[in-house]
């Protein structure tokens, strides 16, 4: 099995750890994995601000990258929830219908694909998870608190798995951050309320680190919390689950 | 209301300034948000439901203009008058036509959205006639010349403080008393004697059956049936996309409306008209005013299913810190913001823009609305068409070229970690507008790139 990671261009180049404590933990469990090294973005940022139609170079060079391997997997569900839904070339309709179906959250990977049932990983602190809409509710990594159907929870499952770590309660589990791409800056007052908001549940509630599948959520709730000089930090569950 | 060429994020910013009443409105509303939860869950089938809701939705939908041919035929069997308006204008000039030809000059409206949407106040103001909204949150918002800032609860932006102050000015009541029950019971006061004076009665339709000709308004505080029973004409006003095929189907929709609007079981009135009685007058005005233009484009279809619950409202982070006013058009909230571009892009292109895209709006949809998805499309017709501004197409494309160029890309990225390394008063300052509230990242030396390149192969 050859997998092909995928690192989200912002995790790239503020928080190269995350990809490669995600690249250890598939290499620990046993996958050969590739880093394509011409990757550069999903072409989100651009289509969410509505310009899909100036995607087409980044998606042609997305196909390039990611074409041909078993599997893609991604430590960010939104970057993975972009691609799934949005990947489209005109050329390669064919190449991009294959990325669609093979690109994995992470770790939606491990709990689906992989079937992890255990972690070497030891993390002894109080954690909140912050569930990043995208993968929550765009990838269904963890059940929706707004339906009426059976809790289950693939990034919980995994936390589980780590010695000593203890995961506090929330008293909304999974109300948005507000980070939301652009919608950070353009919409900042809003953005930023709701940062706060979640920082303050967290904290409320005992976390010493806050973590989640995506970076860019954890990314806007640290920069508020460093405004504060708060003392709880921020880690990618990915980091988690490789610690020792 | 004149909200000047203001957008979501400059009228939102504006109702930031004061936290702690923020805080309050979004509490207030999540509170109505889990009482929602508590409703759907006490319901094994809830999911069922809101499937089937859906499915009989879509129904109408695609037999749309059967359905109100059936529905004039049997209701004008049962007496009703039906009248027909392609768009605003047409609706409020009948109503108008109805009031002059009968002399009347004052009238009572229990609640409706349509006309906040065709703006029927205003325009019947101008024609030299009195309005009184009866529905108390509606008459409160209407004595402060303000719009309802959510479509089931119109004067949630406002404290029992802020009640207690405008009753003092409108109905002199006690200064400072802000004793809900005497405020409620200074409303009633008020408003039972315009019930009893007025001979024309508004009000809107939640759901009008093809079957049988008849239509179903649903309220908590009864106002519309006391309206409707005490004068002499009564006139309901829907938009056509208000029809269900049969009777039978209701028992689906009233399950769903109040459970998913309030967490309540069922509106404490939900009163069926079906013919008027003897010496009463009863009136349907079908509206269109831009719904037929909605239904014909395929991606935004679907948006014509909604039946005003606001539960999208209520579980949307974005509108609980904004407040219904920042969305500047009468429906709020993310369905407000798939409806109002329908209307008039221009003005509206800001709204789509106004939700971080995180999807719980459509997970509450009693009708299954892809509220979010919905979003992301206007963004994209919105921005083809134009509506962007130039600075954020020229960004944009700056951004794209960048990442479709494996080089350009490494370049800027660790030229930009350099810069917030070593002249990190660049970026942190007030122009960077993530920084006015947010530290930045803290740069590493190398990118995984560039990690991978020295620890692997």
């Amino acid at each position: 099995m050859i997998v092909a990671l995928f690192v989200p261009c912002y995790v790239d180049q503020f928080y190269p750890q995350v990809a490669i404590a995600s690249l250890e933990l598939l290499e620990k469990a046993g996958v050969e994995v590739v880093y394509p090294a011409k990757q550069t973005c999903c072409g989100q940022p651009m289509a969410n601000s509505g310009f899909e139609h100036l995607t087409n170079s980044c998606n042609e060079l997305f196909i390039n990258n990611f074409s041909g391997f078993d599997y893609i997997v991604c430590p960010s569900g939104s970057c993975t929830l972009h691609i799934k839904e949005h990947l489209h070339a005109e050329k390669d309709e064919e190449k991009a219908g294959e990325i669609r179906k093979r690109v994995y959250e992470l770790t939606e990977f491990l709990t689906d694909v992989l079937k992890i049932e255990q972690l070497n990983a030891k993390f002894p602190h109080k954690v909140g998870m912050h569930q990043s809409c995208h993968g929550q509710r765009g990838l269904k990594l963890s059940q929706m608190s707004e339906l009426t159907a059976p809790a289950f929870s693939k990034p919980g499952k995994l936390l589980k798995m780590v010695e000593g770590l203890e995961l506090v309660e929330l008293d909304r589990v999974d109300e948005c951050c507000g980070f939301g791409g652009t919608f950070c800056v353009t919409e900042e007052a809003v953005s930023v309320k709701m940062g706060k908001d979640r920082v303050e549940d967290h904290i409320k509630h005992g976390a010493e680190y806050i973590t989640g599948g995506d970076m860019s959520c954890l990314m806007h709730l640290e920069g508020i919390l460093r405004r504060r000089k708060s003392n709880v930090q921020v880690k990618h569950i990915a980091e988690i689950l490789n610690s020792q | 209301m004149n909200y000047g060429d203001k957008d979501h994020a400059s009228l939102a910013e504006k109702f930031n300034v004061d936290e702690p009443r923020v805080n309050w409105h979004d509490e207030t509303l999540w509170w109505v948000r889990v009482k929602r939860d508590k409703a759907a869950k006490s319901l094994p089938e809830w999911e069922l439901l809101r499937e089937t809701a859906s499915q009989i939705k879509n129904n109408v939908l695609s037999n749309l203009s059967e359905y109100l041919i059936q529905f004039e035929k049997e209701a004008t069997k049962n007496g009703i008058t039906v009248h027909w308006a392609a768009d605003a204008k047409e609706h409020n000039e009948i109503v108008h036509s109805l009031l002059q030809k009968n002399g009347i000059t004052q009238m009572v409206k229990s609640k409706s959205m349509l006309t906040e949407e065709c703006h029927l106040n205003e325009y019947l103001q101008q024609q030299g006639i009195e309005v009184i909204d009866t529905d108390l949150g509606e008459c409160i918002v209407q004595m402060r010349k303000e719009a309802p800032s959510h479509i089931v609860l119109p004067a949630i932006h406002l404290k029992k403080q802020d009640v207690s102050d405008t009753f003092h000015e409108h109905l002199h009541t006690e200064k400072g008393n802000y004793d809900p029950q005497f405020l409620t019971h200074a409303a009633r006061l008020h408003l039972r004697e315009k019930f009893l004076t007025r001979k024309l009665a508004l009000t809107g339709v939640n759901f009008a059956i093809a079957e049988t000709g008849e239509f179903v308004v649903c309220t908590n505080e009864g106002n519309a049936d006391m309206g409707a029973h005490l004068a002499d004409i009564h006139i309901a006003c829907m938009g056509i996309e208000k029809l269900l095929p049969q009777r039978k189907h209701l028992s689906v929709f009233l399950r769903l409306l109040a459970r998913s609007a309030t967490g309540q079981p069922i509106t404490t009135y939900s009163s069926h008209f079906k013919k008027p009685r003897k010496g009463q007058e009863m009136h349907v005005v079908l509206v269109d005013n831009g719904r037929s233009v909605q239904l014909g484009r395929k991606d935004f279809r679907n948006s014509l299913k909604c039946i005003r619950c606001a539960a999208c409202f209520n579980t949307c982070p974005v509108y609980r810190r904004s407040g219904g006013h920042s969305y500047h058009t009468a429906i709020a909230g993310p369905i407000g913001a798939i409806l109002a571009p329908n209307l008039d892009m221009k003005q509206y292109a800001d709204l789509p823009f106004a939700s971080t895209l995180c999807g719980s709006c459509s997970n509450v949809c009693p009708v299954k609305i892809d509220i979010h998805d919905q979003l992301y499309k206007w963004r994209q017709v919105l921005m083809k068409e134009g509506y962007g501004s130039t600075v954020k197409k020229m960004g944009m494309k700056g951004m794209t070229f960048t990442l479709s160029h494996p080089g350009v890309y490494r370049f800027a990225g660790s030229a930009g970690r350099w810069v917030l390394r070593n002249t990190p008063f660049i970026v942190n300052n007030k122009l960077n507008t993530w920084y006015k509230q947010r530290d930045m990242p803290e740069p590493p030396k190398e990118s995984f790139g560039e990690w991978y390149k020295k620890n692997r192969k």
